[in-house]
């Protein structure tokens, strides 16, 4: 049961990185495609219907995991303590930016929230990849179960790590151009002329990084995380999901020079899919791993009651398809690129 | 200044007294707003359907503040209060997955249909936009509703064999009958807030005479319900929750009335200040015996004191319990007079000429957000010293590792962000006001002053 509950966990966190990646990363990529008023307004009104609904996936992924696994949500939002309050900050930063910009039709006010929209999806994207990257690693957590992280220390992987070393930064940055590469992909798919273009350009030059990013970031996590080869030795099915990340990343590149715009958005998700569920499927059963292994939180020991967990699918299951037809809905009827007159979201 | 336990109560305390202020707002205005569209609907008169235009974009501002202030909420649980969650987690992070996954998804969804979407939808399918985004804002009040009141009398949980605390009966967390009051009184909060909030912004337009058929349609509408959803929360809401505190939590209402000494005719103080110290109520002024009546529906009827409780039972701020308590009661009675009251005008066909009862209407806006606010911490504060009554202290709860200071630093954080936006929030509404609805492109059958026709 409680491996049921990691994997459904795992999959609302992996739709929220897929959903409300591409409007992160449209944030981030927001003044390198948009250059005219018109353009950033087609940006905004790109993501403009979604967005909200996007970031429901965290608040849905975070309350799932607040009575899955209760144990794991007090230890490890507390010790993310000070990183954690600055995504809210940013969050706030970066909802109330989309939503007012369009208000008030003026030269100083609509370039103020664009550049807070910007900032803060670029910043929010890196500090995801940090954070995946900080699970990755293990935190110093004791036999209380509990820990707090400083948001550096020596930047190396040592007993007393800081949120910021040398590894988490380097998945910072991966992140970064990740959600930047599947931003541009979702405004290519969703615009057209001039930004269409540039969209297509900051995507092709973001796939190169990406790729060598993923090497390089793949290879050092294997040492970096000791369980992860453990698990893909113990069940070698597992290598369907790495595999599936490699085949999105190539689709990227396929579907991007045969220009079918749509196709290669979906690939970069494949993308986003594969590698999410490959770091998963490599720390299980851990879902707080620690410097020291012994104090590791796993699903054993961080679950909540059975009857809970056992209830708690029946409404699961219902809320899930309920979040599908509306997600279908929304989706459809927001098919197509946006007008350059579009008047949705302000 | 202050230990670890009191900046993290207070971390909660003011950033979800400053979130509430919106999502009060957006529950009332959402009922009211699906009543215009129904008109709308039902009369076909275009009127109504601008009317809505002109709330939704007050709703839609008003809306993206509770969305981004909702969200540090959720997340504060475990940063600040992680003993709690990781005892708790279990059962009430099961109500508040599901606020996620069934009322945020469906708002989300319905929002921008509602406020974008209207040419596309037609009149019906715009309806609909509108009752659901009703139904999801109201359910999500009932699913935090459910998880303060599983806090305030737990139910359908037992202890595991490590003190932790386990779900046994989903039906009895969300169908806990201490939430279900709680529900009535909080939502009959917030549509006051909403009828007030309406109402003054009519009384506004009528009185600077502009936009006046707005103004009166605006007027009617908030005084009508604004009434009745006074009247309902005295009686059965008000008096019910005052019955759940009697029966379950006995400290807490002897500390909100402010009562010492147990006794039989017990008085109930309208005014007056406890000095916890002497044990006493300082200048009081009291109606005897109506406490024991309010409670026990029995004139005699015998109430505990707080001297009948060990002290480390007893809320630790009474002062400031007994004056939120006093304060919402207070508010609440003077709602009753001034929405009755203009009701009873409306009727005789007399409110829209009486200027004084308009100056009444518009001013009183800050009044429902006090008394909602003083309702909350009588709710909150009165729990004390039980996070979860009876079954874990506020000073078990918090989170072990992280310091006083850093716990400073974001409370102020928070405040300097929230400053911001608060001002945003005013400029925006403000300004949306002042802008009004769109103008009446046909008279309705009047002169479009409507001091003319009268």
């Amino acid at each position: 049961m409680e491996t049921l509950w990691f994997c459904l966990v795992a999959v609302m966190v992996a739709l929220y990185v897929l959903f409300d990646g591409f409007d992160l990363g449209a944030g981030a990529v927001h003044f390198l495609v948009a250059k005219t008023e018109e353009e950033r307004r087609q940006v905004i009104a790109s993501i403009g219907p979604v967005w909200d609904g996007n970031e429901v996936w965290l608040v849905a992924a975070g309350g799932t995991l607040y009575f899955a696994f209760p144990a794991l949500y007090a230890s490890g939002f507390s010790g993310f303590y000070l990183p954690l309050m600055m995504v809210l900050w940013l969050l706030i930063l970066r909802g109330t930016s989309i939503e007012f910009r369009n208000h008030i039709k003026s030269p100083i006010w609509i370039p103020f929230w664009d550049f807070f929209f910007s900032i803060s999806s670029l910043l929010l994207a890196i500090f995801f990849g940090a954070a995946l990257a900080n699970v990755v690693r293990g935190v110093p957590l004791d036999q209380s179960g509990y820990f707090f992280e400083p948001l550096w220390t020596n930047f190396r992987l040592g007993e007393q790590t800081g949120i910021l070393d040398w590894y988490t930064v380097l998945v910072g940055v991966q992140a970064l151009l990740v959600l930047m590469m599947h931003g541009s992909l979702w405004l290519q798919w969703k615009t057209e002329g001039a930004l269409n273009q540039r969209a297509a350009r900051v995507a092709g030059s973001c796939w190169w990084a990406v790729l060598v990013l993923t090497a390089l970031v793949t290879a050092v996590s294997f040492s970096v995380q000791p369980q992860i080869s453990e698990n893909f030795k113990t069940w070698p099915l597992g290598y369907i999901l790495p595999l599936l990340a490699v085949a999105g990343l190539a689709g990227v590149q396929f579907e991007f020079r045969r220009k079918n715009e749509r196709n290669a958005f979906l690939s970069s998700c494949a993308y986003l899919l594969g590698m999410l569920t490959s770091v998963v499927f490599g720390v299980y059963p851990m879902v707080l791993p620690a410097r020291n292994p012994i104090y590791a939180l796993t699903v054993h020991n961080a679950k909540a009651a059975d009857y809970g967990l056992k209830v708690g699918l029946a409404w699961w299951l219902i809320g899930m398809a309920l979040a599908a037809v509306y997600f279908t809905h929304i989706y459809r009827s927001f098919a197509g690129k946006v007008s350059a007159d579009s008047t949705s979201h302000g | 200044m202050g230990s670890a336990l009191d900046v993290h109560r207070l971390h909660f305390a003011f950033t979800v007294t400053f979130h509430y202020l919106f999502p009060q707002l957006t529950m009332g205005l959402a009922l009211l707003l699906v009543i215009l569209k129904s008109i709308a609907l039902r009369t076909g008169d275009e009127h109504f359907s601008r009317a809505a235009r002109f709330w939704a974009k007050i709703f839609g501002i008003n809306f993206a503040l509770g969305v981004v202030t909702g969200i540090p909420m959720e997340f504060q649980f475990g940063t600040n209060w992680a003993e709690f969650s990781k005892s708790a987690g279990g059962v009430i992070g099961q109500t508040l997955a599901m606020e996620g996954l069934f009322s945020f998804f469906l708002e989300s969804t319905f929002l921008d249909l509602f406020l974008y979407g209207e040419k596309k939808l037609g009149r019906v399918g715009h309806w609909w936009a509108a009752f659901f985004v009703f139904v999801g804002s109201w359910l999500s009040g009932y699913l935090i509703v459910a998880t303060d009141a599983w806090m305030q009398h737990p139910t359908g949980y037992q202890l595991g064999a490590h003190h932790e605390i386990e779900l046994t009966s989903f039906w009895g967390l969300l169908l806990n009958p201490w939430a279900l009051w709680q529900y009535a009184h909080t939502m009959l909060g917030a549509v006051q807030t909403g009828c007030f909030v309406m109402a003054a912004v009519g009384a506004f337009y009528v009185l600077s005479h502009r936009d006046p058929f707005y103004g009166r349609t605006f007027l009617k509408i908030g005084v009508l319900v604004g009434a009745i959803a006074a009247l309902l929360q005295l009686a059965p809401s008000g008096d019910m929750q005052g019955k759940m505190i009697t029966k379950y939590q006995p400290t807490t209402l002897a500390a909100m009335e402010g009562l010492f000494e147990s006794q039989d005719g017990a008085p109930l103080a309208i005014l007056g200040q406890p000095d916890v110290a002497k044990r006493t109520l300082d200048n009081p002024l009291i109606v005897p015996n109506m406490l024991s009546f309010l409670t026990y529906k029995h004139w005699n009827a015998h109430v505990q004191g707080l001297n009948d409780f060990p002290e480390d039972q007893w809320p630790d701020k009474i002062e400031l319990l007994y004056f939120s308590y006093h304060v919402m009661v207070g508010l609440g009675t003077i709602f009753i007079a001034i929405m009755v009251f203009s009701a009873f005008l409306l009727w005789r066909k007399k409110l829209f000429e009486a200027r004084w009862m308009l100056w009444i209407l518009m001013l009183s806006v800050p009044l429902p957000y006090i008394a909602n606010t003083a309702g909350w911490l009588t709710a909150e504060l009165g729990r004390q010293p039980w996070l979860i009554y009876g079954l874990m202290r506020t000073a078990h709860g918090f989170s072990p590792r992280v310091a006083a200071g850093n716990a400073w630093f974001t409370l102020i954080g928070f405040m300097g962000l929230y400053t911001v936006l608060a001002m945003l929030w005013l400029f925006l509404i403000y300004r949306e006001i002042e802008i009004g609805p769109e103008p009446e492109v046909r008279p309705r059958g009047e002169a479009l002053d409507p001091s003319v026709a009268a």
